[in-house]
């Protein structure tokens, strides 16, 4: 990566350069016709004398009115031409600029590709964000001025001066007296205020970095009462940012003050050496004007210069701040990921992987791998055993080249693989560390993940997308950027051992079943909401298995385990804002736990007589509330699972009740009713058992149901789902599709009986395998939050199965289970994985399936058993 | 059966009778309502206990495995308490129960009820005077069944 600014600059845009600076030089006849125009309009248009008219003008005979209007109109057309000239170089710098930026962020988001593992112990992710992200962007800016502006203000400056000095030698060493003071001092004093410059861009990056670690470890923050000392570091670093900006704006305003005083400077010579000059007789006034105001000319460009100079020294810094961080020693070779190779042939099963002679050393102390020596075949399972520290886990990371040794070599079938494409290692090798991430994507996607190597196929596209990408892609390719179309489908199908897209999810359902994984994707699919156009097998499937489940209920006699979603009927199992509601929230406006605050539902309520009897209902259950948790300590979880109210809020309910202990209702203020209404809202009669819903309660909240619905305004036109016996509910989950009703409060192993017939009814029917395809449309959420520990590293290695690896190797891949689970899974992954397995392990009881077993301790193998084939 | 009928049950029952009303209210209501089916195992001998139920109705038979089979050892109806015992120490279930009709109970978890006596001494101190009057009737019960066999 080129070190300095102007070799980058140079390298990917000297052509562009060189055309900007043409149309700026091509620019400049019109900018100074412009003026010129305007005297000539003042002067012979308009100030002109009769008898010099009629003027000739490209062969024609102008009147003088005839010439101020031609004049006039000249006028107006150079003012097009310079303000075309303008936004055509404006919009050229920009694009340049924009250009030779998203160069530079790929560039470097590349090299973060090829970083050396040990380097991001070394340096944060809060350091290096920032710097792709906020540094680089104003250097945009300066690359499009990099080369036209400074040749063309010293253009505009020796074009002045020539004339000044043929007005007269001495004037015109005068008029540059100053330049060389200027040209001495100014980069002196800059280059302090250079080095503030680099010292902030460190002091910002150590504040985002100190962010991004307090995010981090904030559980550890809050736990141990430590906000307020975490508060005063990240004071201490922005105060060393204010103290480096107030010091470099101390100083820059030096430099502009010494500037502008040595710029007038020269003027107050001229005036007293030209002006005795001129008094003596020796100097014509005249002349001594025209010097004058050629220097004001010159001013213009010389403060130009100086400030670019300032703007490059800025410019200069940040790019090398960044460059020198983006090029840490160990980087893998570019060409080893970007380069396809021919083929990518499998690694021979009874190939030998030998490490030999291995050495891994971190720094000067630390040395877990020491002339390591060990040679297994590629389809043998391998256990890789030994305390934690011993250099298991370094081994297992030198096998796949996560780690580059620092002696001795990996080699499989006698070649070393420093030198082998990432393509070899990364699609016939796979590895699982114990910090199995997954991205903020689709289970499907993280499944495939280490399947799209290449874009495979595109998608079907019209002719209008077609030219779009093509475009798209040219525009790629004028920055340096990917050539390879992120929109295409990149998962390499035949890997998988499937034909194409249909038979994908099969495959990658059996690498569940391989980790055991099957039941919780089944789960996520049945809880989970799908898109009934994209899987209408599966929508009407649970159609289907609504009436079925409805009638084994009615064949059991266990009908009352659910109180089904009944148009006319109030649902005692739910809230009375689901009764009121009936249907499933899908976008924005509304929410369950404010219905009451919402305008249209208070007008509901109003014209169905609701809102009063709802008043004295949330009466009653606020006075029930205060006399049962009056002296509940605030703390006490009854609080939590029992109240309608929270702690802190009954002081006011207490003020409401008093105000209202003689009925009146009326006098209660807007917020005051809001807290009455929503208390009966939370009702659920199954379960609170409160009796405060009556029979005619229930008819009026069914009566306003229906008119919530029919009246419903058109802002709030598809925000709600209808509850329908004979229609899929999309906004609903597919569980919640098939049982089609609440499952009722209080009975003895209700749920359980529930969830039994429904999920024998969902294998009736053949729908478990589509349930769990929806399940691969989960979105695990980020780093896979929404997934339990043991379910993440269940779906790494999943996704290490199910690219088919001929070497497995798992380092602490199933930590996050319990013993029994994991012994369990070994023999599975075992089983199912098509090559051989290596698996670094400090659990003993999980070997026994290996094949062999390698003790490794203080960086060497002690102990090998099992028999060699 | 609304919350007012459920305190007043309770209410009857040695163990809360002396709580003050807005206790057992507490109670009540913190308690989940839970429907048994006809011939359904309310509790398992050997079991670990988390809750006592209160019958509010229907009836159901307290049966203890012995090595010569099931024994009836009691009945049970409306107004009466089962697996008290597993509320207030960690011990398995003594006894089965099973449902002879369709039953329903109040189930009052452990965990409310001892968050409860935390919240009031003078409940505690309640509890131990109940307890203490029937460890003194199974004293008095085993005083003279010794004095009947000598």
């Amino acid at each position: 990566m080129d070190r300095s600014i102007y070799g980058f600059i140079f390298r990917h845009s000297k052509a562009q350069q060189i055309f900007l600076l043409a149309i700026t030089c091509a620019a400049f006849p019109f900018i100074y016709l412009q003026p010129d125009l305007v005297k000539r309009i003042v002067n012979d248009a308009i100030g002109g004398q009769v008898s010099d008219f009629p003027k000739e003008f490209l062969g024609m005979e102008f009147e003088q009115v005839g010439y101020l209007v031609l004049m006039c109109c000249g006028f107006l057309v150079i003012v097009l031409i310079n303000g075309a000239f303008k936004y055509f170089i404006n919009v050229s710098k920009g694009r340049l600029g924009e250009r030779m930026l998203r160069r530079l962020r790929y560039t470097l988001y590349g090299r973060v590709l090829r970083f050396p593992q040990p380097h991001f112990k070394r340096v944060s992710q809060g350091e290096i964000i920032p710097m792709i992200t906020q540094e680089v962007e104003p250097l945009g800016g300066f690359i499009g001025d990099a080369v036209a502006q400074p040749v063309f203000q010293a253009g505009m400056l020796v074009t002045f001066l020539t004339f000044i000095i043929v007005q007269d030698l001495y004037m015109g060493m005068a008029a540059i007296a100053m330049f060389p003071i200027q040209g001495f001092i100014i980069p002196r004093l800059q280059k302090r205020v250079n080095a503030l410059g680099k010292e902030r861009v460190r002091a910002v990056r150590r504040v985002s970095e100190r962010i991004s670690e307090s995010i981090n470890g904030i559980q550890e923050v809050r736990t141990n009462d430590a906000s307020n000392l975490m508060r005063a570091e990240f004071a201490s670093h922005l105060g060393r940012i204010y103290t480096i900006r107030y010091e470099i704006y101390h100083r820059k305003f030096v430099i502009k003050f010494i500037n502008n005083f040595l710029a007038q400077f020269t003027p107050f010579l001229f005036y007293l050496i030209g002006g005795y000059l001129a008094i003596q007789g020796d100097l014509s006034i005249g002349a001594l004007i025209g010097v004058i105001s050629a220097h004001k000319d010159m001013n213009a460009p010389w403060k130009e210069l100086l400030a670019f100079y300032q703007q490059y020294m800025d410019a200069k810094i940040k790019y090398e701040q960044v460059v020198e961080q983006f090029d840490p020693p160990g980087m893998l070779d570019e060409k080893l990921q970007l380069e396809e190779p021919a083929s990518v042939p499998p690694i021979k099963p009874e190939a030998a992987v030998a490490a030999q002679n291995l050495t891994y050393q971190e720094d000067e102390t630390t040395i877990p791998i020491q002339n390591l020596n060990l040679t297994f075949r590629a389809d043998e399972n391998l256990a890789l055993v030994g305390a934690a520290g011993g250099g298991k886990d370094e081994l297992a990371m030198l096998l796949p080249r996560l780690l580059a040794p620092t002696g001795g070599r990996v080699a499989i079938d006698g070649q070393d693989i420093k030198d082998w494409p990432e393509a070899y290692l990364g699609r016939r090798m796979a590895y699982v560390g114990p910090a199995a991430y997954l991205f903020s994507d689709s289970v499907r996607a993280n499944l495939t993940f280490g399947l799209k190597h290449r874009p495979m196929a595109q998608p079907d596209m019209d002719e209008a997308a077609t030219k779009a990408r093509q475009e798209r892609l040219a525009e790629n390719a004028r920055s340096g950027n990917s050539d390879e179309d992120f929109d295409d489908d990149w998962v390499d199908y035949a890997a998988l051992g499937a034909t194409g897209p249909e038979d994908a999810d099969a495959r990658l359902i059996d690498m569940l079943a391989h980790v055991d994984l099957t039941r919780d994707v089944y789960g996520l699919g049945l809880r989970g909401a799908i898109d009934p156009s994209a899987s209408p097998k599966l929508a009407e499937g649970a159609l289907e298995a609504r009436s079925r489940l409805g009638a084994r209920l009615d064949a059991e006699n266990l009908r009352d385990l659910i109180e089904p979603y009944d148009p006319e009927r109030y649902n005692d199992n739910a809230s009375l804002a689901e009764n009121l509601l009936f249907g499933t929230i899908v976008a924005g406006g509304l929410d369950l736990e404010t219905l009451g605050d919402h305008a249209y539902v208070q007008k509901i309520l109003n014209d169905n007589a609701l809102t009063d009897r709802l008043l004295s209902i949330g009466r009653e259950a606020a006075a029930l509330m205060i006399e049962l948790f009056a002296d509940v300590e605030p703390g006490d979880p009854l609080f939590e699972q029992y109240s309608f109210i929270k702690a802190d809020a009954l002081p006011d309910y207490q003020t409401i009740l008093t105000k209202t202990a003689r009925g009146a209702l009326d006098s209660l203020t807007e917020p005051e009713r809001a807290m009455l209404l929503a208390m009966p809202f939370k009702l659920i009669p199954a379960r609170h058992r409160l009796g405060l819903i009556d029979d005619e309660v229930r008819e009026l909240v069914i009566k306003a149901r229906a008119s919530f619905r029919e009246n419903l305004p058109e802002d709030l036109a598809g925000a709600i789902e209808f509850f329908d016996p004979k229609l899929y509910n999309a906004a609903a989950s597919v569980q919640d599709n098939i049982l089609f009703g609440k499952i009722a409060y209080g009975e003895a192993e209700g749920p359980e009986t529930v969830g039994r017939i429904l999920n024998e009814v969902v294998d009736e029917l053949g729908l478990s395998g589509d349930i769990v395809a929806a399940g691969l449309n989960f979105q695990v959420g980020i780093g896979g939050s929404r997934l339990s520990g043991a379910q993440r590293q269940k779906i790494a290695i999943a996704r290490a199965l199910a690219k088919r690896p001929d070497i497995l190797i798992l380092n602490g891949a199933a930590d996050a289970m319990d013993s029994r689970s994991r012994a369990a899974l070994t023999k599975k992954v075992l089983a199912a994985a098509p090559g051989g397995v290596v698996w670094a392990t400090s659990d003993t009881e999980q070997t026994a399936a290996f094949d062999r077993v390698a003790e490794v301790a203080g960086g060497r193998v002690v102990n090998v058993t099992g028999e060699e084939e | 059966m609304s919350l007012a009928e459920e305190v007043d049950l309770l209410r009857g029952i040695p163990l809360f009778e002396r709580m003050e009303p807005a206790k057992l209210k507490l109670l009540a209501i913190s308690s989940d309502r839970v429907n048994f089916r006809p011939n359904a195992v309310m509790m398992n001998q050997g079991d670990d206990g988390d809750a006592a139920y209160v019958i509010m109705s229907g009836k159901g038979d307290v049966l203890i495995d012995t090595p010569g089979g099931e024994i009836k050892v009691a009945e049970i109806g409306v107004g009466q308490i089962v697996g008290e015992i597993a509320i207030l120490i960690d011990v398995p279930r003594t006894a089965t129960v099973r449902t002879e009709e369709g039953l329903t109970a109040l189930k009052i978890s452990k965990e409310n009820f001892l968050r409860l006596l935390h919240g009031s001494p003078q409940v505690a101190v309640e509890i131990i005077r109940v307890l203490a009057a029937r460890l003194e009737n199974t004293n008095a019960q085993l005083r003279e069944a010794v004095a009947n066999k000598s």
